[in-house]
């Protein structure tokens, strides 16, 4: 068990590694950093200091190992339109997009699982077939016109909810949370429920689809002939046995879902790292840029790692194939 | 003779399909006594687990009992409300699938899932259902099992998870045991280990035994009677021994003939010629009439009933108001 975490954890460096070279390669392709940092009328001599203060006459190689010794400090160096370090810039977005993240996908789950668990077991009730009409239009709209469409519906034209911004915020040490606060929580319905709702049909069409598929099993049929109660064999043995994959691809949503804030972000214009990614592109400021592409990959690594791991908590026959196998 | 354990009359199982209603089983009678094992045989589809299901009442939409009475121990059970039904199931009528590697839910131990079973049905402790568990496990055949208990289904070896199978099906002294096919899906050395462990715990708690089968050798090791199947009917029954050795069913000699002997001698196997129809293209008549070497004008328009014949009982217009002296 030790040693498949470890393997896993090696691997999961490797990826990083890999991204590391990609962020760096991205000051190298893309411009002359020093151009980015200087004005029009600076002299060809003033732009040689700024090359050497800032170490880019080093060979590639010692620079790339520069770059990725700091960035696992987390140190990405400093941002050409903001003239402050990233990770800074980083640390004070990221609260932001993290409580969205994670309140869209807690949504996308419990709704998720709810309605696919009705959907299963009374299959052909008026509701079951409503979720899967829903289901379709959750799957085949972009979240920006969803956005879009709640704020019409719930701000303009019913002005219950805020349409933009986080509200009002607590600071907790360098963490800032609108959870504490009505404004706050207000202001995180719609764009969760914006982030969350592909998730939240996905993992409803999958939960229907494997339930339906494990009450099939003989393991059910024999719990039944066992007599066991109608809400023992669902809940107890169906349910269990459906959750081992919706774990995966909740845990691969949950990185995408950070991925996707990017477009919600921008809709509700929410002060987090997506908002802050795009103004980078915007003004081709390619170390916050760089460090999001890091930050989001080492977030999904994390997951995958946990998931893989949850995977073994949950099912015993991977437990003893992981440990054969190590 | 006492009320049997288990009476089955005039059983009538339907499909609705999208051609129209299949009768999968058509008339079925039997009875089983206390500590009886009755062999069910018959080839595939001719409603030898569907007979199983629907005494247990596991027959799911669109099947559905279209007719007949399903007696146990006297109390009327084929048209019991769906909650009362399921207290039966697992108390008073034990069943065991045809294969152990996909009976056992993976992600529970084998103890939780016998204690589950147990305490669903008996009114015990989390300690006692443990310990009775054990004891459960024990009595199945399986070495040291205080440790075992806390074992994955995955980690037992087909046969073993058979027993486990098993002990899950009498944990709570059930009156009739329904096996279907328990043997199929293991080792030829393991089958008969676990037929005879079926046989010793039908008879040490007086069990009722109902063994689904298509294995003939099977049956004449276990049973007491056996009941040949065809197409949905019963075509003979009988005690056992009388059945294999004198057969009176044209099938049933067919099937008999089919078996291979240790004897030696060189004859060839006896073949029916065709194959068992499909639900919805029976004939009229006899449904064996198409393949039966001795059907007359009768067996192609009368359908024929059950009728004793010495401790037999046969549904064949061979044996219909002819002496028994003079029938083959």
């Amino acid at each position: 068990m030790l040693a498949f975490t470890l393997r896993r954890a090696v691997q999961a460096i490797g990826v990083m590694f890999a991204v590391g070279i990609i962020a760096f390669s991205m000051f190298r392709f893309a411009g002359d950093p020093v151009n980015q940092i200087v004005s029009i009328d600076t002299s060809a001599a003033e732009r040689e200091i700024v090359r050497k203060s800032l170490g880019l006459d080093d060979p590639v190689p010692v620079q790339f190992a520069r770059y990725f010794a700091d960035a696992a400090q987390f140190k990405f160096g400093v941002s050409y339109q903001f003239r402050q370090p990233v990770s800074a810039l980083l640390s004070e977005r990221m609260p932001a997009t993290l409580e969205l993240a994670i309140c869209a996908t807690v949504f996308a789950m419990v709704f998720g699982i709810l309605m696919g668990v009705y959907s299963a077991l009374k299959r052909d009730t008026v509701l079951a077939k409503l979720f899967q009409a829903v289901s379709l239009i959750g799957i085949s709209l972009p979240t920006f016109l969803i956005g879009i469409l709640l704020i019409y519906l719930f701000a303009v034209t019913l002005g219950w909810l805020p349409s933009f911004g986080r509200g009002e915020v607590v600071k907790l040490g360098w963490w800032t949370t609108g959870l504490l606060t009505l404004s706050g929580l207000k202001a995180l319905i719609m764009p969760s429920i914006t982030l969350g709702l592909f998730q939240m049909t996905l993992i409803m069409r999958l939960v229907r689809a494997e339930m339906l598929e494990v009450l099939r099993t003989d393991y059910i049929r024999f719990a039944r002939a066992r007599g066991l109660t109608t809400r023992a064999i669902h809940f107890g043995h169906a349910l269990k046995n459906t959750l081992i994959p919706v774990i995966t691809v909740a845990g691969l949503q949950f990185g995408s879902v950070i991925a996707f804030s990017i477009i919600t972000e921008t809709v509700f214009q929410w002060p987090g790292m997506g908002l802050l990614f795009v103004q980078a592109v915007q003004n081709v400021d390619i170390p916050i840029m760089a460090a999001y592409l890091l930050m989001v990959s080492l977030i999904f690594v994390t997951i995958n790692l946990v998931v893989d791991i949850l995977y073994t908590v949950v099912d015993p026959r991977l437990r003893s194939t992981v440990g054969r196998a190590a | 003779m006492t009320e049997p354990v288990l009476s089955v009359r005039n059983l009538k199982v339907e499909f609705a399909s999208r051609r129209g209603t299949l009768r999968a089983i058509d008339g079925v009678s039997f009875d089983i006594a206390k500590g009886e094992v009755l062999g069910v045989v018959g080839e595939s589809g001719a409603g030898k687990s569907v007979t199983g299901l629907a005494v247990i009442g596991l027959i799911d939409p669109p099947g559905r009992i279209a007719g007949g009475e399903i007696h146990l121990a006297g109390l009327r059970i084929d048209n019991l409300p769906p909650e009362e039904m399921r207290r039966i199931r697992g108390k008073r009528i034990g069943m065991i699938f045809q294969d152990p590697l996909t009976s056992l839910n993976p992600l529970y131990r084998v103890g939780d899932q016998i204690v589950e079973t147990i305490r669903t049905h008996l009114n015990l402790s989390e300690a006692a259902a443990r310990r009775r568990a054990i004891d459960l496990l024990a009595e199945v055949g399986i070495p040291a099992p205080e440790k075992r208990i806390d074992g994955y289904p995955h980690e037992f070896s087909g046969g073993m998870r058979q027993r486990v199978v098993i002990a899950l099906a009498i944990c709570a002294e059930p009156e009739l045991i329904i096996a279907d096919e328990p043997t199929t899906a293991l080792d030829v050395s393991v089958q008969a280990q676990i037929i005879s462990l079926i046989k010793r715990l039908g008879r040490d708690h007086g069990t009722a035994v109902m063994l689904v089968t298509h294995d003939m050798g099977v049956i004449a090791e276990t049973s007491d009677r056996v009941a040949v199947m065809y197409a949905g009917r019963v075509a003979e029954i009988g005690p056992v021994q009388d059945v294999v050795k004198n057969p009176l069913h044209p099938y049933a000699k067919g099937l008999m003939g089919a078996i291979p002997t240790l004897a030696g001698d060189d004859k060839r196997l006896v073949q029916i010629p065709g194959s068992m129809p499909r639900l919805s293209a029976i004939p009229r008549g006899c449904s064996f009439n198409p393949r039966c070497a001795f059907a007359f004008d009768r067996c192609r328009v009368e359908r024929p009933e059950p009728l004793p014949r010495g401790a037999q009982s046969v549904a064949c217009h061979l044996y219909d108001n002819v002496p028994a002296e003079s029938a083959a």
